[in-house]
């Protein structure tokens, strides 16, 4: 580099613009090979994002603190976003008053499911405790799913990754699964996924249908709050924790 | 579309304050998002402008996990040693829960005749 581009290098990598440009621009990249492939759930716009990003960071030495001093006016929106999923459930009220004790069931079961066969899977091939605990709240969306690793002993930073590649397993899977096992219907196909992969199943559950989009951000939002009350209390009780 | 933006920061700031001030495991923006839920619901309507600012912000709300997820960068120490049990662990407990939770909710949905189908 000249000594003039390296000092715009310096003043460009310590700036917030740069992480807040690339994150913009890695994630529209990732939108458009998205919309090429059809809505491909295969070609998961959060994973070829992160591909991408995490690709020039270690290439250009960057660090994830500078990059996230900028990127973080994006993470900031995810609060106003959480709160906006009021507005598409408030759409749906009528459906899911009329499916009150599918939702229920289907919740509690699906919660349990994702804490519990996490753990015992993990644990099973033999990974240390504090990954099993940092395993047990990957279902449920990343700022409560951070609280309760840290309440139970697990490492916070490591379940928003965990949490983040659940949320992709499940947008890609999710559409295999329900159609292998004949389910059509757009409440349950959503509700299961907002279970299972909470915000970034939500995000795809919207690209697909409305309904969908409405019942996975209800599922979202239920299993956070039932994960954050039951889970550290289950866990004390089967003595995983001290 | 301002002041829609403008109520939307306002619920969480509430939601954010009662989680903090009563100590409450969920986070604010969930609170935040029951409130506004439970607001709507008392209200009977919603306004135009928030039905399609949340439209906006929910259209690409994948974008919002980028830079979470780029935090793996940190934890590609962890992960490359305990690659095996966590990619089994995450794979198979996801799979695992979309079937649980769907089949559960077919079977109570079935089990009450199939009005399901039609709506």
């Amino acid at each position: 580099m000249t000594p003039q581009l390296n000092e715009i290098w310096v003043y460009l990598s310590a700036s917030p613009l740069l992480g807040l440009t690339i994150t913009l621009l890695a994630y529209q990249a990732a939108f458009w090979l998205y919309q090429r492939s059809g809505m491909n759930p295969l070609a998961n716009p959060v994973l070829i994002a992160v591909a991408i990003l995490v690709a020039i960071l270690l290439l250009t030495g960057t660090s994830y603190q500078t990059y996230f001093d900028g990127a973080q006016f994006v993470h900031f929106l995810l609060g106003p976003a959480t709160v906006a999923l009021a507005i598409p459930l408030y759409a749906q009220l009528k459906r899911v008053k009329a499916m009150l004790f599918p939702v229920l069931a289907g919740l509690l079961a699906g919660s349990l499911t994702a804490a519990f066969s996490a753990i015992a899977i993990a644990k099973a091939f033999g990974a240390s405790l504090p990954t099993q605990l940092s395993l047990a709240p990957k279902s449920v969306t990343t700022p409560i799913a951070m609280g309760i690793a840290e309440r139970i002993g697990g490492i916070p930073s490591l379940t928003a990754v965990l949490v983040i590649i659940t949320g992709i397993l499940g947008a890609v899977g999710g559409r295999y699964v329900f159609n292998l096992l004949r389910i059509h219907d757009p409440a349950i196909r959503g509700f299961a996924i907002g279970v299972a992969s909470h915000g970034i199943g939500t995000a795809r559950a919207f690209q697909v249908s409305e309904q969908s989009g409405a019942f996975a951000a209800l599922a979202m939002g239920l299993n956070g709050a039932l994960t954050a009350l039951l889970l550290p209390f289950l866990l004390s009780a089967s003595g995983k924790l001290g | 579309m301002l002041a829609a933006l403008t109520q939307l920061l306002i619920f969480q700031l509430i939601g954010e304050v009662l989680a903090r001030g009563l100590k409450l495991p969920v986070p604010g923006p969930v609170i935040g998002m029951l409130l506004l839920f439970a607001t709507l619901v008392v209200r009977g309507s919603i306004s135009k402008e928030l039905q399609s600012t949340a439209q906006t912000l929910l259209q690409h709300l994948s974008l919002l996990f980028v830079p979470a997820g780029t935090g793996v960068m940190l934890h590609l120490h962890r992960v490359a040693d305990e690659w095996l049990p966590l990619l089994l662990s995450v794979l198979i407990s996801t799979l695992a829960t979309l079937i649980v939770t769907a089949m559960v909710m077919k079977f109570m949905l079935g089990s009450k005749a199939s009005d399901g189908e039609s709506a």
